[in-house]
């Protein structure tokens, strides 16, 4: 008896929603990069509970590469909120409404 | 049985903590909340055969991008979210209504769903996934390695200071 | 099925208990080693020549007033210690201590003085949970609400991240020789071979490069001077676990010691062969399980020294020095070793 994979799906697409959410929701930047990180991981399980339906391996390996580009935009996006941060004294997303400083 | 309590189990805690996770006001809890969040997506993937994914996630998810977040949240002195009078009302409130209908349409759609049984099983052990990688997939492998090069290089010109 | 659970209890049991125990003997070899290489005595009064001094020391750290600071984060502050204890409690699974596979009890196969032999990811489970013990630091750091906690709390998350990758690269060379992930397949490959006849066929030949990376990288990895800039008594007064006293200053501590029973280990398995020992192919089953341990004890036991010499000689690192030798020298490193090893695979060099 396995679990089957609708109720991994439900799973990963509440997931989804709750990140959403947060994405919507939040002001903080870091707030909002957590939330994005969040339906990463959630369109990643979606992924690999297909993968198992369909008895495959290849979704494991797009799994693989969506870590890989969820880690370098967390390195950019950390990087741009330190530098926010720098000039703002602030990382509350409303202040970014000037185009230069 | 055995497998099908853990996954249920890991799914409440999963979800709870996810909603720790985007709701907390302090920044470290909400960080920590992820944490417990992507662990129990890690062992999802051990239930669904994919035991390399599952160490891959602990490691690169739960010991490097959450300990960068943590850092960074620690340089910034753990800053927090400006009080109340300061807030939208309506972006909270269409945001949660928005994710809420995306939640129940998605489920509901879902759960009417039947499909049959796993096809194969299909283990995702470090070999298995080390020949795709490097077969039908090495462009894209070696894209991504120039693509995390650009980032590194992106993320340090952002954060120098000039001098 | 209850033989089988009964088996990998006691075998738990057994290997926890023995982790623990070292615990408690390392906090006496490092006390009275601090003493012989600074030219004094040390403590020497409870039992012969201060044996029993750790059981005294775990008595006084019990009865000490537990006290939480005002000001703290509480749940957090609660939490560090616990996290620090378990990631050291659970790393070290995946090692294998001993022979054994041929060896059946009450009918059950042994597998080996491992925990978890039939774990797929092997290694990679190590290195994924010790990658969550830098948790347990921060937190502490952080939730402690003291500066100085929370600069040893930063110090710490960065360097942590900074010298994972080199260990870990450090770890693939001796994987990709092996290929396999499993500890155990290491280990066999590693066993009863030798080149010239006399040198055995340990990676730490082929790969010194790669093994003084390792080791340097665990070092930093578990806190130790030359890299204890998480704690730093003499410019941070105690770094991250300032705040903390009693039981849960003691889990702090327990924690560096199991991390460096584990790092010995993980050292002695991947570089200098494990278990295996030269004419071991002339024993088989239990005479074979006793001589396997006693071979894994006295490599662990020098590295284990080496922890405690090298803490009582280095002094500190500064924390530009660490980074710099951390990004600029392990890395490049590592990676140059992981380069010659597949080359040297590919032209045959080493098999």
């Amino acid at each position: 008896m396995t679990v089957p994979t609708t109720h991994f799906v439900i799973f990963a697409a509440l997931l989804f929603a709750i990140g959403a959410a947060g994405v919507l929701v939040r002001r903080s930047g870091i707030s909002i990069l957590l939330g994005i990180e969040l339906m990463l991981n959630a369109a990643n399980l979606a992924l690999v509970a297909f993968g198992r339906q369909h008895g495959q391996l290849d979704a494991q390996v797009f799994v693989f590469f969506v870590m890989a580009v969820a880690a370098a935009e967390v390195a950019v996006g950390l990087a741009l909120l330190v530098a926010i941060f720098r000039k703002q004294r602030s990382i509350d997303v409303d202040r970014l409404n000037v185009m230069r400083w | 049985m055995m497998g099908t309590a853990v996954f249920y189990l890991v799914a409440v805690v999963g979800v709870v903590s996810a909603l720790v996770a985007v709701s907390h006001k302090n920044p470290v809890v909400n960080v920590l909340s992820l944490v417990v969040t992507l662990f129990c997506i890690a062992v999802s993937y051990a239930l669904l055969g994919a035991e390399f994914l599952a160490a891959a996630q602990i490691l690169v998810y739960a010991g490097a991008i959450l300990v960068l977040f943590l850092f960074v949240v620690m340089l910034l002195g753990a800053p927090e979210e400006p009080p109340v009078g300061e807030r939208r009302p309506f972006q909270r409130v269409a945001g949660l209504a928005l994710a809420g209908i995306a939640a129940a349409g998605s489920i509901a759609v879902l759960a009417g769903i039947r499909v049959a049984a796993p096809a194969g099983a299909a283990q995702g052990t470090a070999e298995a996934l080390g020949r795709l990688l490097v077969g039908p997939y090495l462009f894209a492998f070696e894209f991504i390695s120039v693509l995390l090069l650009a980032a590194m290089v992106g993320a340090l010109m952002l954060v120098k200071r000039k001098h | 099925m209850w033989a089988e659970i009964a088996v990998s209890a006691v075998k738990v049991a057994v290997i926890a208990g023995t982790v623990l125990t070292l615990v408690a003997v390392m906090e006496w070899v490092e006390r009275r080693g601090a003493a012989f290489i600074q030219d004094r005595l040390g403590p020497n009064r409870v039992g012969p020549l201060g044996l029993f001094q750790p059981i005294v020391d775990a008595v006084k750290l019990l009865f000490k007033e537990d006290l939480t600071p005002a000001n703290v984060n509480r749940g957090l502050y609660l939490l560090a210690p616990m996290i620090s204890v378990s990631v050291a409690l659970l790393t070290f699974i995946v090692i294998p201590f001993g022979a054994g596979k041929d060896i059946t009890v009450f009918g059950v196969p042994l597998g080996g003085i491992e925990v978890a032999p039939d774990l797929g990811v092997g290694v990679l489970f190590l290195l994924a949970i010790g990658s969550l013990g830098v948790y347990g630091i921060v937190l502490a750091g952080w939730s402690s609400n003291n500066k100085y906690s929370l600069l040893g709390g930063l110090r710490s998350s960065a360097q942590l991240i900074s010298y994972e990758l080199s260990m870990t690269l450090a770890v693939l060379g001796v994987l990709l020789a092996t290929g396999s992930l499993r500890l155990d397949a290491v280990v066999a490959r590693q066993g009863g071979q030798f080149w010239l006849g006399v040198i055995p066929q340990w990676n730490v030949v082929p790969q010194i490069l790669g093994c003084i990376v390792f080791v340097v990288a665990v070092f930093a990895e578990t806190n130790r001077l030359p890299f204890d800039l998480a704690e730093a008594e003499t410019e941070l007064v105690a770094g991250y676990h300032v705040e903390y006293s009693s039981m849960k200053f003691a889990a702090f501590l327990m924690s560096e010691y199991m991390n460096m029973v584990t790092a010995s280990a993980l050292i002695v398995t991947l570089f200098f062969g494990g278990w295996t020992f030269p004419g071991m192919g002339r024993f088989s089953g239990w005479p074979l399980l006793a001589l396997s341990l006693v071979a894994f004890g006295i490599k662990l036991a020098f590295f284990l020294w080496l922890f405690v010499w090298v803490r009582w000689s280095l002094p500190r690192f500064r924390y530009d020095q660490l980074m710099r030798l951390g990004w600029k020298g392990l890395l490049p490193l590592a990676t140059l070793n992981l380069v010659w090893v597949g080359v040297a695979m590919a032209m045959g060099w080493i098999r």
